[in-house]
């Protein structure tokens, strides 16, 4: 329960961020990726600022053995890029640069009534739904989830796929 | 862009590194928000309570921005609902091919030092672009 507490306040303060950072504005993502035009650096700042607190924050939880509230850190395993994460970051970026919008902002702006917000984001379930998972590497198998770690992180097989 | 301009979305990407890091303190996930939706997809029943707080959470973050700060949100519908419905399905298809998304590969992937995050995160942006671009050139920027 503790877990969930701590997942909807952590969501809570991500929405907080995206909207004072201007994320949850399509025309600025837009205005970001229009190079050759109007361009608004907003969303680099954003995402840089994002970056230096997460990579800083990131070094320092993990000096932990173990979260806080939870058995095991659930880290993406170490996987070379290949096709898959071409092609799949191609096309989200197409899809990105149509709507101005990407899962959180869209999430973000569900209550604010906007037909082609809920629009997205249902689109976007059907999408995440669609695409299989080639080496089911996300953890399905109850065995590897709830298995000791191999080194006090995640464990050795059955990491999450996604990010 | 001066300097004011540049405080508002500092502070607002410092918040959203900071939540990630709550995330990741507390709950030892990653914040990549693709995947933490693909995953109460999946109806797997022993992830879905925090998956949903989640995602509940940041609805209910828009829902107080929306009550506070509703000029961050735009006023008027920027894309046609086909062409959001057209944009969502492949935002969907992509972050799960991909493994990720601005979140995911962007904050997180980048702030680990991540070569597929910043593979990922410049391929898109790349392609973000273009998209843009050819928005801008064939459809006048209205779509």
């Amino acid at each position: 329960m503790r877990q969930n507490v701590a997942a909807f306040f952590s969501a809570f303060i991500f929405a907080i961020g995206l909207g004072v950072g201007g994320m949850t504005d399509p025309a600025k993502i837009i205005a970001f990726l229009d190079f050759t035009g109007d361009w608004d650096p907003a969303m680099i700042l954003v995402m840089g600022g994002a970056v230096v607190v997460y990579a800083v924050g990131y070094r320092w939880v993990l000096r932990r053995p173990t979260p806080l509230l939870s058995r095991y850190f659930r880290l993406p395993d170490a996987r070379r890029p290949d096709g898959r994460l071409i092609v799949g970051a191609a096309l989200f970026g197409v899809g990105w640069g149509l709507a101005g919008l990407c899962p959180g902002p869209a999430i973000t702006s569900l209550f604010t009534g906007s037909t082609g917000v809920f629009a997205f984001v249902i689109s976007m379930l059907v999408g995440l739904a669609a695409v299989p998972t080639p080496n089911a590497r996300v953890s399905t198998d109850e065995s590897t989830l709830n298995a000791p770690p191999v080194d006090g992180r995640a464990p050795a097989v059955g990491s999450v796929s996604s990010v | 862009m001066d300097t004011s301009t540049m405080v508002a979305p500092l502070i607002g990407g410092a918040l959203i590194g900071f939540a990630a890091v709550l995330l990741l303190l507390f709950n030892g996930r990653i914040a990549g928000i693709s995947g933490v939706v693909a995953g109460l997809l999946a109806l797997r029943t022993e992830d879905l309570g925090w998956r949903a707080a989640f995602v509940g959470g940041l609805a209910a973050g828009g829902l107080a921005l929306a009550l506070t700060q509703p000029q961050v949100f735009p006023t008027t519908e920027f894309r046609s609902v086909p062409a959001f419905a057209v944009a969502g399905l492949l935002i969907g298809i992509g972050a799960r091919l991909s493994s990720g998304c601005t979140s995911g590969h962007g904050v997180c992937g980048i702030g680990r030092f991540s070569a597929r995050g910043l593979l990922a995160t410049v391929t898109f942006i790349v392609t973000g672009a273009l998209t843009v671009f050819l928005v801008n050139t064939f459809f006048g920027g209205s779509l």
